[in-house]
């Protein structure tokens, strides 16, 4: 029983970090019918960011420890924000009144162009993340949980309750919404299409920036390709919670999360990634809308 | 629009059919020629290095590099093999199977090499197998461990050689370590089932193996989450857990597990041997694990490891690894192989090196066997706090 629990726990804080990445899928699906693909190599450059943001604070002796984390975590998100924001600009913009598939193909073109242009700069290997955050482990009576896994799903939680007020509460917030339900109507009405888009480009790049941090912080261990499975994993969570739905985006993360934990308790350790994307096509199959997607009847 | 498409790719076709004929063609011609092979020429003896130099095991191949950059300083140094000098023809295959494939081509068919060193991991050697067969150029690889590269479907590949020993043996050794020297009667197992020389490793092990295995699981190549695998295995009562698999990921499960709380040994086998591993671990977390060895300076298996040392020092101000002695054993065979046949053309040293016997290299005295595995010792070395603390020799 114990052992579940820390299973369970374990699998939590997988899936809060696949949750903070499909918030970026489903944000910018909900919005424009686009699956951004590159979003996984946003929270790989977010982490590689970081790295070098803390590595220059050790150097020059600023800010050590926590708050050099905390305040590459700020700028890391800021910069990734800014990436998201012209990547937006350069390759999908163009393509808005095209195919749904030429925008797909685009956003898979980018995704393999930075993976590429980071291992031709940065080379492929994996480096170890500099653990600005020395680690505690607490002893929760039956379960063990460590300070980083702690600071991973409240930074997580945190994004995700401000990510939902944005969205409910601020003008921008109300524009995003107004824009996913209709596009044209909602310039009609005076909304800045193209400023709304971007927008929700940063915030979805941001937070995927904030999760290749918090993961480069609790691995020890980042690289060029760190992005492809998660971002693969936090697509199907997306799909699975129902995408477009900002909720569902979370908690399609961490039931992933708590898949492939559980894959690995029944041992079926060698499945686990095939038991995610089983999931994928069962939800397709039976319910297409995701868990908390409403079927929408289309009226003949 | 369509029919343009369909010439296109109709022009395509035939294109590629014709580039594939001659070549063919030449592989059968050459087959029949008694000066099979490629031939001495001038007066450099040319040795081509198809090394992984960039690309996801570019630490592997950088070393090998060096290592034998070293040898050929020395041989040409000393006035060279049966009087010529050594050219080394380096080319990068990007840690792709494939591009091992195309350079090994490359250099046996363009540069016109007598003898490849490399690739530096089983599945690129493999891959480059064909091709060097093809060409009857022998090829030893510093590294390649797997069991069938050299020998497959009971057949011994004609061409193909090595400086270290096969992952069969490693995992055999290991078993014995494991209850010999740990007293481990229980063991568990967190392998990479993604790549031959895990898979390998894992079932010489559990053949060889005493004590009960009292759980397996299994990873894939770039997992870096081993909490639900560790946690579970944290319950099982074990001695010993052995991981078999590379250094990317067996640093992170060595720092995972001890930041759990597992402080059983940890055991596994060459592919732990980088600096990586421990960087990645972090070096608090590296203590009580230990890995199979070609090569150690704290454990010199003759006379010649001290003054490998201090040229390599010399050369580099930095310890030579593993991988470094292993190509420089590599370039060394290839040089008694060229001595002992009288002749550089590559199918003489071919048999040169099938034939090798009794070689002093600085990882071990090695004897070619039938099978063209060097016969040689093993060393296991430990850890403690990030330090290699111990080092052992293991005879066959």
């Amino acid at each position: 029983m114990e052992l579940m629990i820390q299973q369970l726990v374990n699998g939590l804080f997988l899936g809060s970090i696949y949750a903070l990445m499909a918030l970026g899928y489903t944000m910018v699906y909900g919005i424009i019918n686009l699956i951004n693909f590159a979003h996984g190599e946003i929270y790989m450059i977010g982490s590689f960011i970081g790295y070098f943001l803390i590595q220059s604070f050790n150097t020059w002796q600023v800010l050590p420890n926590a708050w050099g984390f905390f305040a590459a975590l700020a700028i890391s998100m800021v910069v990734s924000a800014f990436l998201g924001v012209v990547i937006e600009f350069l390759a999908y913009r163009p393509l808005r009144k095209s195919t749904r598939i030429s925008s797909l193909i685009t956003a898979i073109g980018v995704s393999y162009l930075l993976q590429n242009v980071m291992i031709y700069f940065f080379s492929p290997d994996s480096r170890p993340y500099p653990q600005s955050i020395a680690r505690k482990t607490y002893s929760l009576g039956v379960i063990d949980i460590s300070n980083i896994q702690l600071l991973i799903l409240v930074v997580s939680v945190t994004l995700m309750i401000l990510l939902q007020v944005i969205i409910k509460k601020t003008k921008m917030g109300k524009a995003m919404r107004a824009v996913s339900v209709d596009n044209d109507a909602a310039q009609l009405m005076g909304i800045n299409v193209n400023r709304t888009i971007s927008f929700t480009f940063a915030l979805g790049s941001a937070l995927a920036a904030a999760g290749g941090m918090l993961i480069g912080l609790y691995y020890n261990s980042i690289d060029p390709m760190m992005g492809v499975a998660p971002g693969l994993k936090s697509f199907v969570a997306a799909v699975l919670g129902g995408i477009g739905i900002i909720p569902g985006a979370a908690l399609g993360g961490f039931v992933i999360g708590l898949i492939e934990t559980m894959a690995t308790v029944f041992g079926f350790s060698d499945y686990k990634d095939a038991l995610v994307y089983l999931v994928l096509i069962i939800i397709l199959l039976v319910r297409p809308a995701g868990i908390l997607g409403k079927n929408i009847k289309e009226k003949v | 629009m369509k029919k343009k498409f369909a010439f296109l790719f109709v022009g395509l076709f035939f294109l590629s059919a014709c580039s594939a004929g001659p070549s063919g063609g030449s592989a059968g011609a050459a087959g029949d020629n008694s000066n099979a092979g490629n031939q001495q020429e001038g007066d450099t003896i040319k040795v081509g290095l198809n090394l992984e130099l960039s690309g996801a095991v570019a630490g592997y191949g950088a070393q090998e590099e060096e290592g034998a950059e070293l040898a050929v300083e020395k041989i040409n140094e000393d006035g060279g093999i049966l009087g010529k000098d050594v050219e080394l023809v380096t080319k990068d295959n990007k840690s792709d199977n494939n591009e091992a494939a195309t350079t090994a081509a490359n250099l046996t068919t363009n540069d016109n090499i007598v003898a490849m060193i490399g690739p530096a991991t089983s599945g690129a050697v493999k891959a480059a197998i064909p091709n060097v067969t093809k060409a009857q150029v022998p090829m030893v690889t510093p590294s390649g461990t797997d069991d069938s590269i050299t020998v497959s479907n009971d057949q011994v590949q004609e061409y193909i050689f090595r400086s270290c020993f096969q992952d069969s043996f490693q995992g055999v050794i290991l078993a014995k370590y494991a209850t010999d020297n740990l007293e481990a009667e229980k063991t568990a197992i967190l392998g990479d089932n993604s790549s031959d020389y895990a898979t390998g490793l894992t079932k010489a092990f559990t053949d060889e193996y005493d004590g009960d295995i009292v759980a397996q699981e299994n990873f894939t190549k770039g997992d870096k989450d081993f909490q639900a695998a560790l946690t579970k295995l944290k319950e099982t009562d074990f001695d010993v857990l052995y991981v078999p698999g590379y250094y990317e990921e067996a640093g992170l499960i060595i720092k995972q597990a001890r930041e759990m709380g597992i402080e059983q040994p940890i055991i596994g086998a060459d592919g732990f041997g980088d600096e990586k591993m421990i960087e990645l671990a972090g070096e608090e977390n590296v203590s009580n694990v230990f890995y199979t060895g070609h090569f150690s300076a704290l454990a010199p298996a003759n006379d010649t490891v001290e003054p490998f040392i201090d040229d390599f020092k010399g050369k580099y101000d930095k310890e030579p690894s593993t991988f470094n002695a292993l190509s420089y054993d590599a370039m060394l065979m290839i040089k008694a192989a060229i001595e002992n046949e009288d002749s550089a053309d590559s199918t003489d040293i071919a048999k040169g090196l099938a034939e090798l016997q009794d070689f002093v290299g600085v990882t071990g005295n090695i004897s070619v066997d039938q099978d063209h595995n060097p016969e040689k010792p093993l060393v296991v070395v430990g850890f403690t706090d990030g330090e290699e603390s111990s080092a052992e020799t293991i005879e066959p």
